[in-house]
């Protein structure tokens, strides 16, 4: 094994024992069950709401979809990339700047964008 | 997890020098800052996806009237196929997490179990979006506009893009206002003869999609599909053909020797986030 001395091996930081691992693993399987059980709905939802639900209900369809993908990003990245496991540092310098970034062209280009449906729907 | 993250150190130690405050490698650090960066391009695509489609006055296709293939059946099977997609690329996700969690257990063998697992779920994906790409572009017989300015869709149980009459059963029926797809119910169906008539009258013939027109809905709806589901299948092919070398290198012993198997964390922080991305892909351009 390659050890320097000059330098910290955070690397190693992530061992764990026999006995951790099981307890990891469990973890991950039911990140997983979550996983699924949420796509599955999603995709029901998506071939057969038409059969189940007002047309009116499309509004409420769309924010659920946009939820139940946030809480699965949510567990990928805290869960599967484990981020959840690093230091509060790390977290929010991969977070907070994307985060705020995002939400701001979110916003401003829904906003245009409905002011260029306007335009069009007027003047074409 | 157990380690260096969980301890409690002084705030004197993680700023004042000597150690990182972040208690992360170098090579895991700048893996983080590429995958931010990677992830405002995805999010850029996709919020330009949502400008044009807000912004448009036209129809857009909805996502379980165009994804309703299945390969070697005719029926209809919405989302059924892109479902599985998703399935296959969460799965070789899971796999990859377990193939870390023996990595840091310095279990080799594990290590190329769950990564070969992942490299075969990364290769099954790859394969199932050339199948989709292909039938996106070849269509589902496509649609002629006539002189009146009317719509018919082109009904054949052949699918010929040369001669679309030169089948027996070859028939168009006039297309919903409102609908973009065809099979729509309580559409009429015409006879051969009355078809073959307007068919020699029409305007336009579009069958299936290109960077020009498809159809399934406006220009852009398939040029966002080709680039945003394009782009994300790079990220995949190149994530399968990460995950080989560094299979090869774990099964040539290159990580044991290290004394950790960080490079599979590496390597699996990527494959995650092209699942990542995939979660948001599904939901903003097949669900919503």
């Amino acid at each position: 094994m390659l050890v320097r001395d000059d330098v910290i091996e955070y690397s190693l930081d992530a061992h764990h024992s026999e006995e951790e691992g099981r307890k990891i693993r469990r973890k991950i399987w039911l990140v997983t069950l979550l996983l699924s059980v949420v796509t599955t709905v999603e995709v029901t939802l998506g071939a057969y709401w038409k059969d189940w639900f007002d047309h009116s209900a499309w509004n409420t369809i769309k924010w659920t979809y946009v939820m139940l993908t946030l809480v699965k990003a949510t567990y990928i990245v805290m869960s599967f990339m484990h981020l959840g496991d690093e230091r509060r540092n790390i977290r929010a310098i991969i977070l907070v700047p994307y985060a705020l970034f995002i939400l701001y062209l979110v916003f401003i280009a829904i906003w245009e964008s409905q002011y260029i449906h306007w335009l069009w729907e007027t003047y074409l | 997890m157990a380690g260096d993250t969980t301890k409690t150190l002084s705030n004197d130690v993680l700023w004042g020098g000597g150690r990182s405050p972040f208690s992360i490698s170098y090579g895991k650090m700048m893996m983080w800052f590429f995958l931010v960066s990677d992830a405002l391009t995805f999010s850029g695509l996709l919020t330009a996806y949502g400008f044009v489609r807000h912004s448009t006055t036209e129809a857009w296709p909805i996502g379980e009237e165009v994804f309703r293939a299945l390969p070697f059946t005719n029926g209809s099977f919405p989302l059924i196929y892109v479902a599985l997609m998703t399935a296959i690329l969460i799965f070789s996700s899971v796999t990859m997490v377990l193939a870390v969690e023996a990595g840091h257990r310095m279990d080799k063998g594990g290590v190329i179990k769950w990564l070969f697992a992942t490299v075969l779920g990364g290769a099954f994906f790859v394969g199932s979006q050339a199948w989709e790409w292909s039938h996106f572009i070849h269509g589902g017989g496509g649609y002629i506009t006539t002189t009146q300015g009317d719509k018919y869709w082109v009904h054949n149980d052949e699918h010929d893009t040369h001669d679309p009459t030169a089948h027996d059963s070859f028939h168009l029926v006039k297309a919903v206002e409102g609908h973009y797809l065809k099979g729509v119910e309580g559409a009429e169906h015409l006879d051969r003869n009355a078809s073959l008539a307007i068919w020699n009258d029409r305007v336009s013939y579009v069958d299936g999609a290109n960077m020009r027109r498809n159809e399934y809905g406006p220009p852009q709806y398939a040029n966002f599909f080709f680039f945003i589901t394009g782009f994300h299948g790079f990220h995949v092919f190149s994530g399968v053909i990460i995950n080989l070398i560094v299979l090869i290198m774990v099964v040539r012993g290159v990580f044991h020797r290290r004394g950790h198997y960080e490079m599979v964390e590496k390597a699996g922080l990527y494959w995650h986030f092209v699942d990542l991305v995939w979660v948001f892909v599904f939901t903003f351009f097949y669900l919503l």
